[in-house]
């Protein structure tokens, strides 16, 4: 097992082990293992239907997963709904934009504080005090995030309206306004032309330098993960296939294979 | 200052003008009724278009939910406050009912909200078309079974609510059937705004727009449904209540598919999402139900097919999504809409 | 005892097959548009009614035996009825359809649409409730204290054959095939170059032709017609098209005879005031546990 990126001394941000997913007869996910340090930025690879968004899934809670164990800082998620998951630290994206898009950019930002909204159903209606410290606060952070990603200009805006691009940034922000520890990225660049994929390039890397998260994310565009990733890992019909630095993976036989067809055969 | 309490002021206005009327009998009882039934209709398409509209389920068995509330509210005021048949002696001086009389009607909302779970434990699973049958069979199960209790009157229905308004005007001289109808549904479409305006309640149109971005944007969907399906079924209780006070004897029939099928045109002509296109369809609904009168039979046609074209014109209800300050801006300054 | 439930068991078979051929056309009409067509009970009702007039006429005015009568008469109600309902598709779904209305606002046209032909039918015919002419003399046979009308064995047979020729229609013939095909895929299915509209005109005779059918053995056997009985029916059987799993014919046919199974054992064993309580019950419990139906296919969320 290569686990030589992970800093020895703290607890991994995500450890899998021995993860198995089978949907009826298909084993969409076999044996995978992965531990993903603080501030890692990791490639996930494969051709398609390798079951790269499934590991996603089983990661963000979505799939309870047929064998294994997941821990998020040292704390299996088994059991726990997406929303747990997401207030432990796990945020994502995902590969067709999935924004709400009758609220305004805004809100979009202010429902994904739902984890830590801390007031509930009677406050919303009384208007309590709690209620409006918590609201304060929350459109602060929001109006700040926005503020940071450039994209306070559409507050008020519905994200049909915005440039595609835009919507990968505002999605990604939503994701990081959870705060997350882990961060998912489902095929970012998918959709977008090689000037918004320069750009996002300059988003993710800017993303790692300023938050302290680490990036794990599915990409087919090559050129976006030998440039940001350090590590890859590479899977073929839910197996790992190969793993290690952008070089060692572009060199790999078996990745090479899997992408370009076996021609021995 | 006087812009921001200036919508209070002229509900309040609006309430003293309608009880002045009432009271020195300036509209006759039948105008009178109408606009009782009015604010009952507006609290039922107000509350059906929280889960209809915003949050995007069909449920078409409110009616079934009005039901339960209204029985409770009527059986409770009954063996409380008046002498009846099957209930005895009243347990109470029937002078209480007058300052009893909202709990009575509360009672009736939350025995509703709690039969709303029959909806709302369901829906954690299933969505759509699937969650339509559902609360259908609902309405149906609540109907049949109050059909099958004897004790309380069956099919045949339960009465002697009268007795409790007359108790009321007897302490007070008010006409209090339509205070109350009045406060309620003021007292509805309040709540519904508050709770669909805090950053809460907005996880109601996350679940509507993209139920799987809510779930994993850390929206505890199983919670919002829960609270959501509880509050409007709760309110359907509400107007149940009122309902039955307001005629003065109930029978499950009344309560049958049709009254859902009422409020869900209601709904979808007001348009989905649009609490003042809610109110304002309610009203609409409500007359024109009354001019027709005279039609008898006919009135079902007509009604039917105006509906029919008037959704070949605008197939997005009356509003559409928008609310009234999205049409007439001016209105902003008074009022905030979401 | 074995008697007893002998006779239940016909019993619930024919009052089945009445929600069999009526949940069907909901299922044929989901399965394609996603329209939950609830005029689909009314029509029923009209089918009832139009075989009344097409009965009374053939054997009064024109004086023919009971078995020429019903010969003809069951090709007229089919396609009387199926202009019933290709009518309301032209008239009231397509043009919202063309508009790219929510689906929804189709669904609250379809219930306009069915309270128009109960009203409308009140309004023209009066509130008397009609007597159906006796096409056939009913037989008795008693087989082993089972007693059985030939008219019953008639309606079974009937929905059976109606689901082997829908199976084959449906699996077997081209435009069947586009039927399955739209259910698949909207959007695709016009650019291969199948005719959407035509499908769907198709989808409604066949839905409510069947519930034509469905019309004229239910006056046979209740000889008693009046404007609502298509109302509750409707209903019920549209519950029993989601309790199969709604937009498989087999699933229609199996909630049909469900539906009337439960219902006529909850008659043999408890009140009949209680038949729609427990009914109901029932379905509730089956969707709770199956959510989308017997036969219906779970959709996975693809994320």
């Amino acid at each position: 097992m290569t686990q030589l990126h992970v800093q020895e001394k703290s607890v991994p941000v995500l450890e899998i082990e021995n993860l198995s997913q089978r949907f009826g007869g298909l084993t969409a996910i076999a044996n995978f293992n992965i531990a993903l340090g603080e501030n890692d930025l990791t490639g996930l690879i494969g051709p398609n239907g390798a079951g790269k968004t499934t590991v996603f899934n089983l990661v963000s809670g979505f799939y309870q997963p047929s064998e294994g164990e997941i821990r998020i800082g040292g704390t299996p998620i088994a059991k726990l709904k997406p929303h747990q998951v997401t207030a432990m630290g796990v945020a994502r994206t995902f590969q067709n934009i999935r924004l709400w898009s009758d609220m305004t950019v805004l809100d979009n930002i202010r429902v994904a504080q739902h984890y830590r909204l801390g007031y509930g159903f009677f406050h919303s209606i009384l208007r309590s005090k709690t209620y409006q410290q918590r609201e304060a606060e929350i459109t602060k952070e929001a109006n700040n995030l926005l503020e940071v990603f450039d994209l306070i200009r559409y507050r008020d805006e519905f994200p049909g309206n915005l440039p595609y691009g835009t919507q990968r940034k505002l999605e990604i922000a939503r994701a990081l306004s959870v705060h997350p520890k882990l961060l998912l990225l489902d095929e970012p660049a998918a959709g977008l032309n090689s000037n918004d994929i320069q750009d996002l390039i300059r988003l993710i890397r800017w993303i790692h330098n300023t938050f302290d998260v680490s990036i794990w994310m599915i990409e087919h565009h090559m050129d976006v993960m030998m440039e940001l990733c350090n590590h890859i890992k590479v899977i073929d019909f839910g197996e790992t296939i190969a793993e290690g630095s952008p070089e060692e993976i572009r060199k790999h036989p078996a990745v090479i294979s899997a992408y370009l067809g076996d021609d021995t055969l | 200052m006087l812009r921001r309490y200036s919508v209070h002021m002229f509900l309040a206005l609006l309430g003293f003008v309608l009880v002045y009327l009432a009271y020195n009998e300036l509209v006759n009882l039948y105008i009178l009724s109408i606009l009782m039934f009015m604010g009952v209709n507006i609290i039922l398409s107000a509350s059906l278009n929280l889960v209809n509209g915003y949050m995007g389920e069909f449920s078409c068995g409110h009616a079934g939910f009005m039901c339960v509330g209204a029985y409770v509210s009527s059986m409770l005021g009954v063996l409380l406050f008046a002498k009846d048949k099957v209930f005895g002696l009243p347990l109470l001086s029937p002078e209480f009912a007058l300052y009893a009389f909202p709990v009575l009607i509360f009672a009736g909302g939350v025995a509703a909200a709690f039969a709303g779970l029959l909806v709302a434990i369901p829906s954690y699973k299933t969505r759509g078309d699937y969650l339509a049958i559902i609360t259908i069979a609902a309405n149906y199960i609540i109907i049949s079974g109050i059909e099958n209790i004897s004790y309380i009157g069956g099919s045949r229905g339960f009465m002697g609510m009268k007795r409790l308004i007359r108790s009321m005007e007897d302490v007070v001289d008010l006409p209090w059937m339509l205070i109350w109808v009045f406060l309620f549904t003021i007292f509805s479409i309040w709540i519904l705004r508050r709770y669909l305006s805090s950053t809460f309640g907005k996880g109601v149109s996350a679940i509507c727009q993209d139920e799987v971005a809510a779930e994993i944007m850390s929206v505890n969907t199983n919670k919002i449904k829960t609270i959501t399906f509880m509050l409007s079924s709760g309110l359907a209780g509400i107007a149940g209540g009122l309902f039955a006070y307001i005629l003065g004897y109930v029978n499950p029939g009344s309560f049958n598919i049709l009254k859902s099928t009422e409020v869900l045109v209601m709904v979808y002509l007001g348009g989905m999402g649009s609490l003042s296109g809610s109110v304002l369809s309610a009203i609409f609904f409500t007359v024109l139900l009354e001019v027709l009168r005279p039609l008898q039979i006919i009135k079902w046609v007509v009604i039917p097919l105006l509906l029919i074209i008037l959704m070949q014109f605008r197939p997005e209800g009356i509003m559409g999504n928008r609310e009234l300050g999205d049409i007439f801006p001016w209105l902003k300054r008074f009022y905030r809409f979401k | 005892m074995l008697a007893t439930f002998i006779q239940n068991v016909i019993n619930a078979l024919q009052w089945g097959s009445f929600y069999a051929l009526i949940a069907l056309g909901y299922t044929l009409v989901y399965g394609v548009l996603t329209l939950i067509n609830f005029a689909h009970g009314d029509v029923f009702m009209v089918g009832a009614y139009i075989a009344f007039f097409v009965a009374t006429f053939l054997l009064t005015a024109l004086g023919l035996p009971g078995w020429v009568a019903l010969a003809l008469t069951i090709p007229l109600v089919m396609i009387l009825t199926s202009v019933v309902g290709v009518t309301l598709e032209r008239v009231a779904y397509r043009p919202l359809r063309r508009k790219g209305a929510n689906r929804l606002y189709v669904v609250i046209t379809a219930l306009m649409a069915g309270l128009i032909l109960e009203h409308g039918n009140l309004a023209l015919l009066g509130a008397s409730r009609k007597a159906f002419p006796p096409l056939i003399s009913e037989h008795v046979y008693t087989i082993g204290g089972v007693s059985f009308t030939n008219l019953k064995v008639a309606v079974i047979f009937t929905a059976i054959l109606v689901f082997i020729i829908l199976q084959f229609i449906v699996t077997k013939t081209k435009i069947g095939m586009a039927m399955r095909a739209i259910s698949y895929d909207k959007f695709a299915v016009p650019l291969m170059g199948i005719p959407i509209d035509t499908v769907i005109v198709f989808t409604f005779i066949l839905g409510s032709g069947f519930a034509g059918l469905a019309g004229l053995l239910f006056a046979m056997s209740y000889p008693v017609l009046e404007p609502y009985m298509g109302a509750l029916i409707g209903w019920k059987a549209f519950i029993a098209a989601v309790v199969g799993g709604i937009g498989d014919i087999r699933g229609a046919f199996l909630g049909g005879f469900l539906l009337g199974a439960v219902e006529i054992m909850v008659v043999a064993f408890f009140p009949s005031t209680f038949r729609d309580l427990i009914a109901f019950s029932v379905l509730l419990a089956i969707l709770t546990f199956k959510p989308t139906g017997l036969f219906g296919i779970a959709k996975t969320t693809k994320i």
